[in-house]
């Protein structure tokens, strides 16, 4: 990859991550764009095989850039799209969190706070039912993910073993 | 599913408000390195698991906020997270260790899977234990929203607000950014008139 279009590339992140209110999934179809279809860096399956292989992987679901910067131009590739990631998400987290800090009883800031718990919480329940649809293809996968909701909450076990049940059962061909 | 869901609303609060006031860079570091060395499909779970419930440092309204918070700035809510609790009881230091647990390790899993990937493409088994995980990676988000559900004061605009963000992205799957930017306000303005 060429250094002008590895800079272009940079840049363009930066200014997707400062808008990228929501969350890393709301900037992918734009990522595609500019990826796939604008200036053919990656082909179409490349970038899904790409997206899949990163949510897969343990740590934040925004490590789809890291890894399609290291498919485009290695380490560096990988740490420039982190750090188009990183430098912003911090700037403006940092900022609040000062400002959280000096006024604490800001009302302005607990009016936020205290009106977007709701919509926090209605928004997980949304995310969480959609992607077990999304996983789920017969009965099993809703029994084991009944299961799992209420080993965690009636349970002390550590999900780490709820998890390599899950592997298992997939494995096995169950789920 | 009600009666589990019940039982948890019916639990006694026996939270205390602050925990800790400061802890070390090197504390954040490693609590952060735990979230996201377990965070498989989703660090929201591990992340309340170790905030809330092992390391006492948030109560559960507490988690909720910040994560509300995150998701209204710019970037990834869980990042956002980090950096607000990291700077929350470590300044500056707790902030940039925080970040570089969360973000240091798996930005090395994630590169090493793609070489891995590349010389030896997809292997059926490897897919059918990650489709067998991410069923359970998804009813542990479904668990982190049963326990931070009662936080939800007891009146009719929060549970209103909480129903129509679920339907609107769940059930009929409508842009997160419209939803946001119609509720946003009204529940601003609920919780401008409940200010006191």
């Amino acid at each position: 990859m060429a250094r002008g279009d590895l800079v272009a590339l940079f840049l363009h992140s930066l200014a997707l991550w400062c808008i990228s209110v929501g969350g890393p999934s709301t900037i992918l179809p734009e990522f595609h764009r500019y990826l796939v279809q604008a200036n053919q860096l990656l082909t179409n399956v490349q970038f899904v095989e790409l997206y899949t292989l990163a949510q897969a992987a343990p740590g934040p679901n925004f490590m789809y850039a890291t890894l399609m910067g290291w498919q485009l131009a290695g380490w560096t590739g990988a740490t420039l799209m982190t750090l188009a990631v990183l430098l912003p998400t911090m700037t403006f987290a940092l900022m609040l969190g000062r400002m959280n800090q000096s006024h604490p009883n800001a009302t302005i800031v607990n009016v936020i706070k205290r009106g977007l718990t709701p919509i926090t919480i209605g928004l997980m329940l949304a995310s969480s039912t959609i992607l077990i649809r999304a996983v789920s293809h017969n009965w099993r996968s809703y029994l084991l993910a009944l299961l799992t909701i209420a080993a965690v909450l009636r349970t002390s076990w550590n999900p780490l073993w709820l998890l390599a049940v899950g592997a298992l059962a997939g494995m096995l061909g169950v789920v | 599913m009600s009666s589990v869901l019940s039982k948890v609303k019916l639990r006694p609060m026996n939270q205390t408000e602050v925990h800790v006031a400061r802890l070390s860079p090197y504390q954040l570091f490693l609590t952060f390195l735990r979230i996201t060395t377990s965070g498989f499909g989703g660090a929201m779970f591990w992340a309340r698991r170790q905030l809330v419930e092992k390391e006492r440092w948030l109560t559960d309204r507490e988690f909720v906020e910040y994560l509300s918070l995150g998701q209204l700035l710019p970037g990834p809510p869980g990042l956002n997270l980090t950096v607000l609790v990291g700077y929350r009881f470590g300044g500056w230091a707790g902030a940039l260790t925080a970040v570089v647990g969360f973000v240091g390790l798996p930005f090395l899993v994630v590169i090493g899977m793609g070489a891995l990937y590349q010389h030896y493409g997809a292997q059926p088994m490897v897919q059918r234990a990650l489709a067998g995980m991410s069923i359970v990676a998804a009813a542990l988000l479904f668990a982190t929203f049963a326990r931070v559900v009662k936080v939800l004061p007891r009146r009719w605009q929060p549970l209103l607000i909480a129903a129509l963000a679920f339907v609107a992205v769940g059930v009929l799957r409508w842009p997160l950014i419209w939803v946001i930017g119609t509720l946003a306000p009204l529940a601003f303005l609920a919780a401008w008139k409940e200010r006191l």
